[in-house]
């Protein structure tokens, strides 16, 4: 088997995995972070993204075996220890969330969206999330949550 | 999806000895389109041959009359270069529209044009542009590369490592997109080119992408409103659940009429 070294959340992690095991399993199932999300399972919803390399993708639909030596960051790297990423936080107090499946995805999404730029309006907000979808919200309160975030990331607050 | 014997090939040369001693190989470039493809089990190759350690593969560079762009380089990166933005507007806006954001970062030009989806943007750009197509063995022209929904001029073990497009005067993109999907029910590419008025057509076709000649011959003059009254047989258009033979024809004159009133 293969074996598949990355650095996931800063710290190196490496496996053998089978050449077909697409990154969401090897996160979920080889490193235990079952933060990352698999929804529809045929690239469309958007709930497993992460971060490689610094931009969202969705890890359902990339092998491991791409990513050797890759940088990921999942939904279990942003927070600071007790403290919860600014993004985490704006979809908290923006209730940007039903039942929470798809939030870790557009949490990513939302980082990697947002990163270096000022003011984005809603429209572009929602443009951006095209590859997230919620099935509970209609996405009023995640497209808040979102702007609120950017505005935190870009406060200072951010990382 | 079942197992595979997986390559990552430092070389073109390798990759293409790689595929040459599988029995069964596929390349993968992104793997936007590729791992769904294989994850319902619809290909089951035995060697996969990954791209993505290729570094001779990616960039984009200004050269001659126009721009070449690697293929492996992402759509993102397409969509963001200044060197595509000056020279080529429009290829900047077609790269910032396909898919979504996470498919933009992995999904590469070179994947795009090998698959050849009749819904792709790409080949819309490829074949209104006139651009070449280089491979590790000769260069192509778009006109002679795509040979029909989901088929090319590629040969066995003949890999695609960089696009060449010419500058045109003036060129501009539209598409409608299936609301579900976001894949073009219709695309339209238009170009201004010293060569004349090139149109492509790509999510309409039967045989995937192609020159609708009646709207070239209305946009001699490259007017919006002259776009708009050209009369497109629906002969060979598709039909289905989305949109029917004689819509898919309307929307290509109306589409071709807006982006040349977006052209730039």
């Amino acid at each position: 088997m293969p074996t598949v070294k990355m650095t996931v959340n800063g710290k190196a992690v490496s496996a053998d995995v089978e050449a077909r095991t697409l990154l969401v399993h090897f996160l979920r199932d080889t490193l235990e972070l079952t933060g990352t999300h698999v929804g529809c399972d045929t690239a469309q919803c958007g709930a497993c993204t992460v971060h490689v390399n610094g931009k969202a993708v969705k890890s359902c639909n990339a092998l491991a075996v791409q990513l050797d030596g890759a940088q990921v960051t999942t939904i279990e790297g942003l927070a600071n220890g007790d403290t919860l990423h600014p993004m985490q936080e704006a979809f908290r107090d923006n209730h940007g969330l039903q039942c929470g499946f798809c939030t870790p995805g557009m949490v990513m999404s939302a980082i990697d969206l947002v990163q270096g730029k000022s003011n984005l309006s809603e429209s572009e907000i929602r443009a951006g999330l095209e590859g997230n979808i919620c099935r509970c919200t209609g996405y009023h309160n995640i497209v808040k949550a979102v702007k609120a975030g950017a505005d935190a990331m870009q406060a200072g607050k951010g990382r | 999806m079942h197992n595979f014997a997986f390559h990552r090939p430092a070389s073109v040369a390798d990759a293409v000895k790689a595929v040459g001693s599988a029995s069964d190989g596929k390349i993968i470039a992104g793997g936007q389109t590729l791992l769904p493809t294989l994850r319902q089990r619809l290909a089951s190759p035995s060697d996969l041959i990954d791209l993505g350690a290729i570094a001779d593969l990616k960039g984009i560079k200004a050269e001659g009359d126009g721009i070449t762009i690697g293929a492996m380089t992402p759509h993102a990166e397409v969509a963001s270069s200044a060197i595509v933005q000056g020279a080529i507007p429009a290829l900047a806006h077609l790269a910032a529209h396909i898919g979504d954001r996470q498919v933009r970062a992995r999904g590469t030009i070179g994947g795009s044009l090998a698959n050849n989806d009749p819904a792709a943007d790409y080949p819309a750009a490829a074949l209104g542009l006139g651009a070449t197509i280089r491979t590790n063995k000769r260069e192509i022209k778009a006109d002679d590369y795509f040979q029909g929904m989901f088929s090319t001029a590629l040969e066995d073990g003949e890999i695609i490592t960089a696009v060449h497009f010419p500058k045109p005067e003036k060129a501009g993109y539209e598409k409608f997109v299936q609301p579900a999907s976001r894949f073009a029910l219709v695309g339209v590419f238009v170009a201004k080119t010293k060569g004349g008025v090139r149109v492509a057509v790509t999510g309409a076709g039967q045989e995937g992408v192609f020159r609708p000649k009646e709207v070239e011959a209305a946009l001699a003059n490259f007017s919006a409103d002259a776009a708009k009254g050209a009369k497109v047989p629906s002969g060979n258009l598709n039909s289905d659940l989305h949109g029917s033979a004689e819509y898919r024809a309307h929307l290509i004159s109306v589409l071709a009429g807006r982006a040349v009133a977006a052209a730039k």
